[in-house]
This record gives structure tokens, C-alpha cells and sequence, in this order.
């Protein structure tokens, strides 16, 4: 028991010991003050909260759904729920081509987008947000569904009973119980959003300023300026460990959901 | 003794193991081991497998030389991969088992050879020139360079750390063109194909790409683009496992790939 829990934790950390070992330290000051670093941190962090957002937004709603669905054929609850978790187990770059084919300008959706409003969506930030935001809505649908569902049924019935509508239920009872969930689901939405690069690349292209995220960045200064690419690593692990630690593990209630 | 929901579950997954263990078996390619009665004894006893990488842009020329090599040399193969050159000479540094490189500018070349890894001095198999690709209807109404300096338009072209980038940065230099990319790509055949797609109204790859993509794309000639040539070197590499058949390959191309070189639209070496 001991020996394989030893080689998985080495699994584990060695990687990161690995980083934090090689990391030129003495330029590290240099390096993230130069012009690849600071925009891409900027642009990474933006984006990852404007795709938490609309995975809140859009997430909340369907995790109602699902919450709800107890009625429903035991068949289309499984396929809606597997649709839901499909980004959890797509590539990240598979995710990439399958956007490219509904939002670019001869895809599915992107055509007539293209056609009535000259709307081009690759290549721009907001393809970013919606790279991200594809994979990391089941995080958050997931997260607050299994939250939604862990409300005691007593309190939505007390609110009826009062004479709240379902909508000042939802919102002011069941919400407020669920929001541990919802956080929990909100933080690994973002944490996925920050480190998502195949569907990124694939979907959204690589320009400094516009579409070049942290990892985007990373990739691209690895052939030519592997200082870069570790000091742009080693931010990034940094970011992460400070989320999760700060989080006490309220986030595996997201996990465990 | 397992029963039910779990008994299944475990034939599902022994199922699904075995099926992945038996397609693995069918990706790596069988050769003839050297010196086995079943082969006819190969001129000049060259056998085995080697790894070539080569430039993303070499590939519509390589495999039919790689096959030609191997109908020439029964018993041996010759495994291709494509990539950005930049990106493939980090990773030979880095000690991947390639035994032959093929880059696309002498500068990728020499990121391998300052670090001592080549066997034989390379040598020069062909050179190229950019060409402005537009999708065949080109909605974008692309003339020329300068379109490229206008914002409205989606143009994208190959990141300036490959060699395709590098001559774009050349190119827009000596054509005095404030190029606006909405992209840098990792490599050329992205580049490309992005413009077939029709995600972008025009790129900037080479002549040899828009040859090859034949009518997914229109080429737009560049004037400019003949001062910015690109040179292909050659060269096996030190750390092969098999320097015999890595040189005898190399050799190959250096000798007889030139009417393939040439039919491709790539330009002589000198």
C-alpha cells in the first residue's frame, strides 16, 4: 500500500519539484516584466472570469433542469447528462475542431451568423471565452446539480406554503442553500478556464494581446525562449496552488457532486 | 466470485482492453530482421527503421520519396513526421529519437548542429518562396500585400519563430507593409488550412503549399517573396540508432529527390 501511494505522490509532485527546481530564478523578475508574460496573465485572467460567468449564467439554469428532471424517461436524463460531462472527456483540441465547425465562418452556426451580421468569431477574444466557457460548464452544471438536489425539500415546500412563486423559491431559498455548490463548481470552472489551451489554439488562434493566454504563451515561447516558457509555467502553478489552497477544500464538495 | 452489475462491468473492461492492446499491435510497422532467411539479403545490407522529421512543408514531397527509398531497399523503413521546424529541432535537442532532420531555414537547422548533434554537415535539398493563399471565391477581395495591413481583414500567417514566419516578417519588411495579423500560427500547414477552410480571407505560406492544396486554394504571387527565400538542409543525425541507413537516406534525397523537389514547386538549391 505504501510503496504505489509513494509513487503516485512522486507522480504527482515530482513534476512540480521538477518546475520550481529548474526555474531560472535569477531572471525571473526580468522575464515576467518582459512582453510576453504580463498581456498574456492580463488576457488569461480576463477571459477565465468572463467564461466563469457565462458558465454561471448559462450553468445555473441547466443544473435546474437536470435537478428537476426526476420526471423525465431514465433515458434522456442519462443522455442529457452525458451530452453535459461530454467536454470533461473530449480532447481539449477535438473541443477546438468541433467549435471551428459550428462557429466559423462555414460552420453551422458561424455561416449564417457570418452572413447576416459579417460576424467572425475565430480569432477573436471572445472565442476564447467560448473555448473556455465549453470546458468548463460540466464542472459548474455538475457541481450545482448535485448541490440543487442536496437542498432539503422541506424548506422549498415551507417557502410554498408561505406564499412564495417558484421563481422567489429558487431564488431566495434554494440558491442561497446551493451556493457552497455553486462556488465550489464557479472556482473549477475557472481554474479549468485558465489552463485550457488545445481547444484555445485550435479555435481561436494565437495573436499577443488578443488570443495569446498564459498557456498559448507558454507553447509558443518553448522553441525559442524556454525561460520564458518556464517562468510563464511556474506563474501558472503558482496561481493554481494559491486558488486551491485558499478554497480550504470547499472545492472538492465540486468534485465529489 | 464476482456477480452481476460488477461482473459485467469487469468483461466490459477486459473487452475494451483487449481490443486497444490488439490495435496496438497493429501500428508498429513489421520489417524483416537483418540477416533473416525470409529476406533476399538487401543491397548493401541496409535494414531496419529510422524517424524522419521534417518541415510541415516538405510533406507532399517526402513520402513518395520515403516509399521509393524502400522500394529501392527492400527490408527497410522509413517513418515520416511533420512539424514546425522550430518546434522539431527543440525537440531533438531535447533527445528524441529522430536519426534524419529536414528544416525549412538554415537557422532551425543550426539550432541542431551548434548542438553537435548532426552526423554529416547539412546540405541544401531545396529552397521556397512565400505566396499569399486566399480561399478559391477569395471574399476577402485580396489583391496583394498590402491587404494584408488592413484590419478588417482576417489574415493570419505563421508565427515569426518558424522559418514561413520568419520570411513574412522578410517579406512585409521589403514590401513596407504594416501587417495586422489576426493569427500567428505554430506551423504552415495551418496556416493553409485555415484559408481552405475559409476562416481566414487570405495567409501567407509557401508556393509549394498552394501547389499542393491544388483548387481548395488560389495563390496570389508576391513580388518580394524572391528575396526571401527559404532553404531546406539536410542531415542525419549523430545520435541515430541507425547512422547507416540515416545517411544512405539522406543521401537519397540529396541525389535523386530533385525532379520530385522540382514537380512540387519547389526551387533549385542555389
Amino acid at each position: 500500500m505504501i510503496a504505489p501511494a509513494v509513487l503516485g505522490g512522486v507522480l504527482l509532485a515530482g513534476p512540480l519539484v521538477a518546475l520550481l527546481v529548474r526555474a531560472p530564478w535569477e531572471r525571473m523578475g526580468e522575464l515576467l516584466a518582459g512582453p510576453v508574460v504580463l498581456p498574456a496573465l492580463g488576457l488569461s485572467f480576463g477571459t477565465a472570469f468572463a467564461s466563469t460567468v457565462v458558465c454561471v449564467v448559462l450553468g445555473v439554469p441547466l443544473a435546474a433542469v437536470l435537478a428537476g428532471s426526476d420526471g423525465w424517461p431514465r433515458a434522456v436524463t442519462r443522455v442529457a447528462r452525458a451530452v453535459v460531462a461530454t467536454p470533461l472527456v473530449l480532447p481539449p483540441v477535438v473541443g477546438g475542431i468541433a467549435l471551428l465547425l459550428l462557429l466559423s465562418r462555414t460552420g453551422l452556426l458561424g455561416r449564417p451568423l457570418f452572413a447576416a451580421f459579417g460576424l467572425t468569431i475565430p480569432f477573436t477574444t471572445a472565442a476564447v471565452v467560448i473555448a473556455q466557457a465549453f470546458v468548463g460548464l460540466p464542472f459548474l452544471v455538475l457541481s450545482v446539480e448535485g448541490a440543487l438536489r442536496g437542498v432539503d425539500a422541506r424548506f422549498t415546500v415551507a417557502a410554498a406554503t408561505l406564499g412564495a412563486s417558484p421563481w422567489a423559491t429558487f431564488v431566495r431559498v434554494t440558491l442561497p442553500l446551493a451556493a457552497p455548490g455553486l462556488a465550489a463548481g464557479a472556482v473549477l470552472s475557472f481554474a479549468r478556464a485558465l489552463g485550457e489551451f488545445g481547444a484555445t489554439i485550435t479555435f481561436a488562434g494565437s495573436l499577443p494581446g488578443v488570443t495569446e493566454t498564459l498557456p498559448v504563451a507558454a507553447y509558443v515561447a518553448l522553441t525559442n525562449d524556454p525561460g520564458s516558457a518556464i517562468a510563464i509555467a511556474v506563474v501558472l502553478v503558482v496561481v493554481a496552488l494559491a486558488v486551491l489552497l485558499a478554497l480550504r477544500e470547499r472545492w472538492l464538495t465540486g468534485l465529489r457532486a | 466470485m464476482i456477480r452481476g452489475p460488477a461482473r459485467r462491468s469487469l468483461a466490459c473492461a477486459t473487452t475494451v482492453g483487449l481490443v486497444a492492446v490488439a490495435l496496438t499491435g497493429c501500428a508498429e510497422p513489421r520489417n524483416a530482421a537483418p540477416g533473416s532467411p525470409a529476406s533476399s539479403g538487401p543491397p548493401g545490407g541496409l535494414a531496419g527503421t529510422i524517424t524522419v522529421d521534417a518541415a510541415a512543408s516538405l510533406s507532399p514531397v517526402l513520402p513518395k520519396l520515403a516509399r521509393a527509398f524502400e522500394d529501392d531497399h527492400p527490408g527497410t523503413t522509413v517513418r515520416l513526421g511533420f512539424g514546425g521546424s522550430s518546434a522539431l529541432a527543440a525537440q531533438i535537442v531535447a533527445g528524441a529519437p529522430v536519426d534524419v532532420f529536414a528544416a525549412a531555414s538554415t537557422a532551425t537547422m543550426a539550432t541542431v548542429t551548434d548542438a553537435k548533434l548532426t552526423a554529416d554537415p547539412p546540405v541544401t535539398i531545396a529552397r521556397n518562396r512565400l505566396e499569399i493563399a486566399v480561399p478559391p471565391s477569395n471574399p476577402g477581395r485580396i489583391a496583394g500585400l498590402a491587404d494584408f495591413a488592413d484590419p478588417t481583414r482576417t489574415v493570419i500567417v505563421c508565427d515569426p519563430q518558424v522559418p514561413c514566419g520568419a520570411a513574412a516578417r522578410q517579406v512585409f519588411a521589403l514590401a513596407k507593409v504594416a501587417a495586422k495579423p489576426d493569427s500567428y500560427e505554430p506551423d504552415v500547414t495551418s496556416v493553409l488550412t485555415k484559408v481552405e477552410t475559409g476562416d481566414a480571407d487570405a495567409g501567407l505560406v509557401y508556393r509549394t503549399d498552394v501547389r499542393a492544396a491544388g483548387s481548395k486554394v488560389k495563390g496570389i504571387p508576391v513580388g518580394q517573396a524572391a528575396s526571401a527565400l527559404t532553404a531546406y538542409p539536410i542531415a542525419p543525425l549523430s545520435a541515430s540508432q541507425n547512422l547507416p541507413l540515416a545517411k544512405a537516406f539522406t543521401d537519397y534525397v540529396v541525389q535523386r529527390g530533385a525532379p520530385d523537389l522540382a514537380a512540387a514547386g519547389f526551387l533549385p538549391p542555389q
